[in-house]
């Protein structure tokens, strides 16, 4: 029997690398499909002998996209590692940071990396498939308004936190420091100009692809399909938040599977390990490893902006909540589970998180003195957990009574969402490429847009940041007949090539 | 057929700071953009490896190429590129330093998959499953590059043209870099293309006579907002930090960590940063000295070493001589006319 093999190397658009390997039958059907992940860094083990108040630091260097969100996880753990509670003024002026944050991200997101498939179209010319294709093609209009949100929310992370990438401030008790009231007004400022662009971006989604019954059609077809658990934080009142709460798993079903505190995400959470990869593939422990497959009987969870807003009961800003209200009467109730509606929810949580932006720059407290108490006890073990834009994100550390990290465990945002992503490219492959299919650029392309829903951070994921692996297309049709070549020569470091 | 120059940006072992941070350029991206046509860039764009297999050599006029080389799949494209362009610039501390990956090289591969496939909390693998070079799923060939043992920084791997520091670069360094470029007025091969004063020159705060006894954890003091911050027992790296940054840090009241990486003129951040906080103990005494030391840096490498370890004179920690290697062939690239 000849397997042929079709490779998607790299995989682009995106944070992070991978390949895609799809593997066929004779019949040209989908045998098999696989999206390896070729590295790792290994923070986990090198952190380790680190002083524990550095990993602020050093792990947002797991990812220069979503650096905060580590910096934030850290600053957390820090906090329960010390056992020492920030004041108030400290966590508001971190959510708020954080909020800027994710504005700044889900707009680099769709505008940047998942945005131009539908914006320019999957089967686009690869050339202007990308943020300088859409530049051209929106006007600079538009486009103006893009890079302004991003330079705000940047330079108020910056203004903030030190830095645009990798700030320089969390600390165990607080943050190193606070705001004043020209500062205070300034981002009170940008954040009403964001919620406005918050409505914007959610207008252009309306335009370009619910007006349009081909992306309509493509967002609800079985190929991009799958029912998953759903993962999210959420308040008191169940409703999303980024900084803080219990952790939420919500079946494929709709029924509550889990709610739990952060520090207890061992007795819910495990990761299983394939030889075909670096990364490793969480779990829902009490369901347990099943495979590669979808439905209420795996344990595969997706932690991503859609699985967030089904395992919520609402967001907490009104704007925001009449999106969420509207997105779920659009298709057909709770939960979604549709993997490209995972789009729409990211510009629903990018408004929601401009609304908080505001709602903290106004609150009384922000622009208080106290930004930061000194830790008084001595340091043990902590875990912090926020949702980073990709994800739940889970930092654990145990130190010696110096505060010297003796053992550090990373849960990252993408590596919750690898088995689903798996699971996702298979579904689109086996939809897409059947016998007799032409396998063209733009199709390979739409497999890829299964995986970028998603928003993957790989170099999170892998607390590495993995490469590419260039390899060989043949496609045949069943009597062996040479349908289509399309050339990438064997990898010249593999130490053998494939047959 | 364009007149403009060609442009590729690429990621090794790196974290994609360094491509935000060159989107942190905003409008002048689109200036960047008139000036080459940007034909690789992963994080952004749709081109394959494949396709830059295919390219003649020197085809592209500048790759930023940014990351570490810890694995034959990163080596391969560090020699590919080096093959492919004609000015090739490490870009950002990774590529210039190994920056804190590089941290990786005080400890080796097995201590590594040992924590990360059996020993993490949370990891489920009693089989002792690891990632493999070679392994068969259903029946499936599947392959995965070397990682190796030791970081090494992307001049350890091939002839570098340049050097931009900092993790990342600051958007106006990253812009200077641009203009110098597209002006021919770059600095003689090989150089670091940045400023020649430490982090300490672009610092406001005020310096007197730093003598301290004692040196201070983050979490131990509020340091006063507007004096020097090694002199209040911190340990700010400013002395020995090329500048380049604005002493955005201190700005906020943390220490300098050193990403811009040593000033001109120093071969070890480290041994730099050594000497400096050495002048600033106010004691003669060798154990009050030592004890001054022990008490207040726990975690020497991880203060000194923090983003330089792969490109310092200590490299890496040794390796036991019996530890599993794979001695693999060196990745080969075919030339292409």
């Amino acid at each position: 029997m000849t397997m042929k093999r079709i490779s998607i190397d790299p995989i682009t658009r995106l944070e992070g690398h991978g390949k895609i390997d799809i593997f066929l039958t004779p019949d040209g059907d989908v045998a098999e499909t696989y999206l390896q992940i070729p590295e790792l860094r290994g923070f986990e083990r090198f952190c380790v002998g680190r002083v524990a108040e550095d990993m602020p630091n050093l792990t947002s260097r797991i990812c220069g996209v979503c650096p905060e969100a580590h910096h934030m996880a850290a600053s957390k753990a820090l906090d329960a590692l010390f056992h020492v509670d920030p004041p108030p003024t400290a966590k508001k002026l971190r959510e708020m940071f954080y909020s800027i944050f994710y504005t700044t991200d889900h707009t680099t997101h769709f505008y940047a990396l998942g945005g131009p498939d539908f914006i320019m179209g999957p089967d686009a010319p690869p050339e202007e498939r990308n943020i300088l294709g859409v530049i051209k093609k929106v006007g600079m209009e538009i486009a103006g308004r893009v890079l302004k949100m991003r330079r705000d929310g940047h330079n108020m992370i910056e203004m903030i936190g030190g830095r645009k990438v990798h700030p320089n401030w969390g600390l165990p008790g607080g943050v190193s420091r606070g705001i004043n009231e020209e500062q205070r007004k300034e981002i009170e400022r940008l954040g009403r100009e964001a919620i406005d662009f918050g409505k914007f971006s959610i207008q252009l989604f309306n335009d370009i692809v619910l007006g349009n019954p081909d992306y309509v059609r493509l967002i609800t077809s079985e190929a991009y399909t799958s029912r998953t658990y759903n993962m999210g934080t959420v308040d008191a009142n169940n409703r999303v938040n980024f900084y803080d709460g219990m952790i939420r798993v919500v079946g494929p079903d709709g029924r509550e599977h889990a709610k739990y505190d952060p520090k207890d995400y061992r007795d819910y959470i495990a990761e299983h390990v394939e030889s075909w990869s670096y990364l490793k593939f969480p779990f829902l422990k009490r369901i347990g490893w099943k495979g590669f497959v979808d439905g209420v009987d795996s344990g595969i969870y997706k932690a991503t902006p859609l699985s967030r807003l089904n395992a919520a009961d609402g967001m907490a800003t009104p704007l925001a909540q009449r999106e969420y209200e509207r997105m779920y009467e659009a298709l057909g109730g709770k939960p979604i589970n549709h993997t490209l509606a995972t789009h729409w929810a990211r510009l629903i949580e990018l408004l929601y998180a401009a609304e908080r932006w505001v709602e903290l720059a106004t609150d009384p407290e922000i622009t208080g003195s106290e930004y930061r108490v000194l830790p008084t006890a001595t340091p043990d073990e902590g875990v912090g957990s926020v949702e980073a834009p990709r994800g739940t994100l889970t930092h654990h550390y145990c130190t010696d009574e110096r505060g010297i990290l003796t053992r550090v465990n990373l849960i990252v945002g993408t590596t919750n969402n690898y088995a689903p992503i798996n699971l996702s490219i298979k579904e689109a492959a086996r939809s897409l490429i059947r016998k007799g299919t032409t396998v063209t650029e733009g199709l390979l392309n739409r497999i890829e847009m299964a995986f970028r829903a998603y928003d993957p951070c790989f170099g999170c994921a892998t607390h590495y940041l993995p490469g590419k692996m260039p390899l060989t297309v043949v496609l045949r049709a069943p009597n062996g007949e040479v349908l289509q070549t399309i050339r990438r020569e064997p990898p010249r470091w593999e130490a053998k090539s494939d047959s | 057929m364009s007149d403009k120059g060609r442009l590729a940006i690429y990621w090794a072992a790196s974290c994609g700071g360094c491509e935000i941070s060159i989107l942190a350029l905003n409008e002048k991206i689109l200036d960047v953009a008139n000036a080459f046509d940007i034909v690789l860039c992963p994080c952004i764009m749709d081109t394959k490896t494949r396709d830059v297999e295919k390219w003649p050599d020197r085809h592209v006029d500048v790759c930023l190429f940014n990351g570490g080389i810890r694995t034959s799949e990163q080596e391969y494209m560090a020699r590919l590129l080096r093959q492919k362009c004609k000015v090739l610039v490490a870009f950002g501390s990774c590529a210039h330093e190994g920056c804190i990956p590089g941290l990786a090289n005080l400890t080796c591969r097995q201590e590594i998959f040992e924590t990360v496939y059996f020993e993490t909390a949370s990891t489920d693998n009693a089989r002792h499953v690891i990632p493999l070079p070679e392994t068969r799923s259903n029946g499936f060939h599947l392959a995965l590059p070397v990682f190796y043992d030791t970081v090494r920084t992307l001049g350890q791997t091939v002839a570098v043209d340049y050097y931009l520091p900092g993790c990342p670069p600051e958007a106006p360094r990253i812009w200077d870099a641009v203009v110098a470029i597209l002006e021919g007025k770059l600095p003689a091969p090989g150089s670091v293309i940045g400023a020649e004063t430490t982090c300490c020159d672009e610092c406001p705060r005020t310096r007197n006579e730093k003598k301290i006894k004692a040196f201070n954890r983050t979490w131990q003091i509020i340091p006063r907002t507007d004096t020097c911050l090694l002199e209040q027992g911190l340990l700010c790296c400013g002395p020995a930090t090329r500048a380049g940054c604005g002493a955005r840090c201190p700005e906020v009241n943390s220490p300098c960590i050193g990403c811009y990486g040593p000033n001109v003129g120093v071969e070890d951040f480290g041994a730099r940063m050594i000497t400096a906080l050495a002048s600033v103990i106010d004691s003669n005494d060798p154990d009050e000295i030592d004890r001054i030391i022990r008490e207040g840096i726990p975690d020497p490498v991880g203060a000194f070493y923090r983003f330089s370890l792969a490109h310092s004179l200590l490299r890496r920690r040794a390796l036991v001589p019996d530890a599993e290697r794979l001695e693999l062939p060196r990745p080969k690239i075919a030339a292409q006319a």
